[in-house]
Formats: C-alpha cells, structure tokens, sequence
C-alpha cells in the first residue's frame, strides 16, 4: 500500500494503482485515472461508474456479465467505454477494488 | 595491494506481456468447453487478442442443437463426488439418466457462480473482439454446415489457416 497524489488528493493505493478506500473517490479523481490510461470520460462512462460502485457498496460481485444486464450498457457497449479492460479498467476508474472474478 | 575494478551488472527485467492467445478445444465435455471458453473470455477480458478453434468433439460447443445441453462423463471420471463429497460410484454413473442429471446439476451449479450457458459465453467473447473458428475437417467428418454452427462461429477453416492466425512472438496456443 503506498499513497498517492491524485487530482490534488491524497489516496491509499494499492502497487497497480486501485484505489484501497472507494471513500477516497471523487470525480476528479476518475478523470484523472482515466487520462492515465487514456480514456475520456462520458456521462455514459459515469452511469458504469457508479453502477460498480453501487454493487461493490453491496458487497456483490462483480463480472462483465452482471454488468451487461444491468440494462446500462451490453457487453460490447462496455468494452467499446473501456476498452482492453472492461472490468479492470472500469474497477480501477471508479476507485474500487482490482475485480476478482474470472467472468 | 592490487584495484580491481568490478563490472557491475545491471539487468534489466522487461515486462512481455502477451499479446495473442490461440485456444484449441478439441473435447464436448462440459468441462472441456468451458475450460476454453472462460481462459478466451479472460483473455479478451485482459486485452490480448483471442482465437478459439474447436475441432473434433470439441464442436459439441459451437453446434446450436448441443451447445447448451453439454454433458460431464459421470463414469471413468475419478474426480466425480456426490454432494458431501463421497466418490461417485461408477457402476450408478452409468445407469441411465444419470449422466443428464449431473450435468444439468453442474450447469445449475455454473450458473449460480455467474458462468453463462455456452451461446451467451461465445457471445460475450465475439463481443470483446475475440474470435471463433471451426476446423474444416472435423466439420466435414461430422457432416456439419455453417448453419449448424453457432452465429458467433465467424469462419469455418483449415489447421493451415489456423496457425497462419497466431503468428507473432508474443503468441501462445494452447490446447484444452
């Protein structure tokens, strides 16, 4: 765990980059994770955002499948927002954990 | 008293990750399929461009009327338990019946851990750019047509062909 200046604030981080508290997490932040990996941010891209944020407040976990059904986006739609990493990248965006699961 | 002088070496450690996977799925069990199927979708999941190729009885996975009725061989497979974990005697693996129970068991079993039926799985691995082939001579043998194949199945094409798809250094095929 190491801490890290993100968009002006300081967040815990984990060696890849995940944000280890999710209350650290500010919008600005997400931008800033997401120049990084070279993403531009829509509201779209937001509506993903919290959805995962939601269900990992909920303690659910999470996978590329539950989040094309959650009638947001479909699978493609995710991968077009993040592409080369729907999961990872949309995890790390939204300043939750790096996703566990295999699906 | 003599200096010497000591070279040191620095080595530099540089990341490869891979860029291509190849899978090859060449067995219908339900286990054979998903194996290929969740280390594709992985694989896609992880940004490395992916090619499935499915041959022989592998082809039970992309063949519409099969592919979401797969079975798990309830005889001659000694890792088989009951629920508690008792051996599954294969004398009762082979009666009749059994085999459709188990399996569909295990499919309930999948699906509770968010794994989906084999067409929602080649969906989500085409949906991520990932690609699906059929071989050309297990397709002939099985007297099989393009339209017996799963929609995903984007070309039905030769071993030759095949490995023309996983050129690169940074390529790995892998046979499940």
């Amino acid at each position: 765990m190491s801490v890290k200046t993100i968009a002006g604030k300081e967040v815990n981080v984990s060696e890849e980059g995940y944000l280890e508290d999710m209350s650290q997490w500010n919008e600005e932040i997400a931008n800033e994770i997401a120049t990084e990996i070279g993403i531009e941010l829509t509201d779209k891209h937001f509506e993903v955002i919290n959805y995962l944020r939601e269900k990992t407040a909920a303690k659910e976990a999470l996978t590329i499948r539950k989040v094309g059904k959650s009638g947001i986006v479909d699978i493609k739609g995710l991968y077009k927002l993040f592409p080369k990493g729907p999961l990872k990248f949309s995890s790390k965006i939204a300043g939750i954990p790096k996703p566990t699961s295999c699906i | 008293m003599e200096t010497k002088e000591i070279e040191t070496k620095t080595v530099k450690k540089e990341k490869k990750p891979l860029e291509k996977v190849c899978l090859i799925c060449a067995k219908g069990s339900l286990e054979d399929v998903y194996a290929s199927l969740v280390m594709a979708n992985g694989a896609v999941m992880e940004g490395i461009e992916t090619n499935v190729f499915f041959t022989f009885f592998g082809l039970e996975g992309i063949t519409k009327k099969s592919m979401n009725h797969l079975h798990t061989a309830t005889t001659g497979n000694p890792a088989m338990k009951m629920p508690g974990g008792i051996p599954f005697p294969t004398m009762l693996g082979g009666l009749p019946g059994v085999e459709t129970a188990v399996s569909s068991m295990m499919r309930k079993q999948m699906e509770a851990l968010d794994m989906p039926p084999v067409d929602e799985f080649l969906e989500m691995i085409t949906a991520g750019g990932g690609t699906i082939y059929a071989c050309k001579l297990a397709v002939d043998m099985f007297k099989l047509k393009k339209e017996d194949l799963s929609d995903e199945v984007k070309d039905i094409i030769t071993i030759g062909e095949f490995y023309e798809l996983c050129d690169g250094d940074r390529t790995q095929i892998i046979f499940t």
